[in-house]
């Protein structure tokens, strides 16, 4: 079961993330354009080429989301989706283009996460107080708008500051090891020009004093809202051989969805990464021991802890020793988040989750200047949508 | 701009739960196929999707599952909360639930410490489902 291996990465474009976006304001469909045709140009590729395109939200369209891009972009395909997954949602893009691909549906496919602002309405709409309830539903009939949010249970700290109490509760915690995961982030953030902390490292005390949002999750420890966008090339083995650089392989991957929210998770600890990851690992026919680079998603320091633990590189419980124990820096025993991860780069919407497969790609290409790990021949990439509602994992591989 | 709470709107599927409350007693749902409590409200079952669920009258009694102490609104609709303690309940019945904390300190707190429902009426024929330690 599952993919050959025979599609790959081929092209990437990233935006620097910048907490105070300064350049020129653009529609969801132009920001497209401008990133189909940097990751195009990084492929050595061109839009004749295309002949599939994976998008997420466009602001400027409720409904046919992917229509509109095609129509905007001049450019008809035989493949085309909308993905709503979240923070997944990048890894969810991937492995439908790989899969697409290897079907025949397409050879060439365009997935992209534009996260810039867009202009200013000249007419715009009053305020709705609804917009301070993010991805939370108030739809009538929505069992979150009815259960949830009438207590205050929104957004996502809460969500995740609960994961974290529970898993004080049963397993060990140690705020000195989630410290040590940030500062470390963040030195690999510091050496990344296109991340908003670029030149900005972090001690583990700052981390340590800075402020509590939800106990017992500090400011730190939270990803910082940015703009900034990302895009792949996904082709077939024969496209990739007349591309510019070592194509980075689609060797497995797997996509697990639970819940919503996560009060009404089975288990709270047993994270959908886990059998994601696992399916990832075998049909790639690899063990996370192999993995080169660890490109994990990092909404949160918890997210990470449970990603380490559930897809693998330790038991159950053994995560906070696992941090304690590893340098996780590009010099370390445990390279992850090389770009420094979304608490380094800072998290640009859905982007975010392309900035880990992105990077992946950059390692496995050979593209990541003075980050550039001695060798990368296999990287681990996880997504994370909602409150852990829904997650992805992806083995990239270089040949 | 107007930042009053959001309230739950009762639906034909959840309407008992919410009479319940109003009337202060706790109601879930139990399927009469597989045997299995259910919640929230559905119109099938959550483990089996049988149809055939009834209505039961239930203690409340309930343990805390885990809570996080909200030290920055989650919505500025919830700023006069803060610090608000929210929090999964499970009940005796195995159902877990959204709710806050009341009548505790921060300090005592505890995972798996007992709880017993709070009926807040918080608007005109709206009550909530708040937890007090038992």
């Amino acid at each position: 079961m599952g993919l050959r291996g025979d599609a790959a990465v081929v092209g990437i474009a990233e935006l620097k993330h910048e907490r105070k976006y300064t350049g020129p304001r653009k529609f969801t469909i132009e920001q497209w354009a401008d990133l189909a045709h940097m990751a195009l140009a990084d492929a050595g590729l061109t839009i004749a080429d295309v002949n599939g395109l994976i998008c997420s939200d466009v602001r400027e369209t409720g409904m046919f989301a992917p229509a509109t891009v095609v129509e905007y972009l001049g450019r008809p395909v035989n493949f085309a989706e909308r993905i709503d997954l979240g923070g997944a949602s990048a890894i969810g893009m991937i492995w439908r283009a790989a899969a697409a691909i290897e079907l025949g549906a397409c050879d060439v496919v365009l997935c992209a996460l534009p996260s810039l602002p867009i202009p200013s309405n000249p007419h715009p709409r009053t305020v709705d107080p609804r917009r301070y309830f993010g991805a939370s539903s108030i739809e009538w009939g929505s069992p979150q708008a009815e259960f949830d949010v009438p207590y205050g249970n929104l957004a996502q700290n809460c969500g995740y500051a609960m994961i974290a109490q529970r898993y004080a509760a049963e397993h060990e915690y140690d705020s000195r090891a989630m410290a040590k995961l940030v500062a470390q982030q963040r030195v690999n953030g510091a050496r990344n020009p296109n991340a908003a902390f670029f030149g900005q490292p972090v001690t583990e005390a700052e981390v340590l004093a800075s402020k509590l949002i939800a106990d017992p999750l500090r400011m730190l420890e939270i990803v910082m809202p940015v703009a900034g966008g990302g895009a792949v090339v996904v082709a077939s083995r024969e496209v990739a051989k007349r591309c510019r650089h070592r194509p980075a392989w689609v060797a497995g991957f797997g996509e697990h969805l639970t819940i919503k929210t996560p009060t009404y998770a089975a288990d709270l600890l047993e994270t959908p990464v886990g059998p994601a990851s696992k399916q990832a690992f075998a049909m790639a026919r690899v063990r996370p021991s192999d993995v080169d680079v660890a490109e994990i998603y990092d909404c949160y320091t918890i997210t990470v802890l449970l990603t380490i633990e559930d897809a693998g590189f330790c038991g159950k419980g053994e995560g906070m020793r696992f941090i304690r124990e590893h340098d996780l820096t590009i010099d370390g025993d445990f390279p992850l988040n090389t770009h420094g991860g979304q608490l380094g780069m800072g998290q640009a919407g859905l982007a975010g989750g392309m900035t880990q497969a992105v990077e992946a790609v950059r390692q496995i290409m050979g593209r990541a200047g003075d980050r550039q790990l001695e060798r990368c021949d296999l990287a681990y990439v996880s997504g994370t949508g909602g409150v852990m509602s829904e997650q992805s994992a992806l083995i990239l591989q270089g040949e | 701009m107007d930042l009053s709470k959001p309230l739950p709107t009762p639906t034909p599927t959840s309407a008992p739960f919410w009479d319940g409350l109003n009337d202060g007693v706790v109601r879930l749902q139990r399927c009469n196929a597989c045997g299995g409590w259910i919640f929230y409200p559905r119109s099938r079952c959550s483990h089996c999707l049988s149809d055939d669920i009834e209505w039961h009258e239930v203690s409340g009694a309930a343990t805390l599952h885990t809570f996080t102490i909200a030290r920055q609104p989650t919505a500025p609709q919830f700023a006069d909360e803060v610090p608000q303690i929210l929090a999964v309940v499970e009940l005796e019945e195995g159902v877990r639930m959204t709710s806050t904390l009341v009548r505790v300190t921060e300090k005592a707190i505890e995972i798996g410490m007992q709880l017993e429902p709070y009926f807040d009426r918080v608007a005109d024929g709206v009550t909530l489902l708040r937890f007090a330690p038992r």
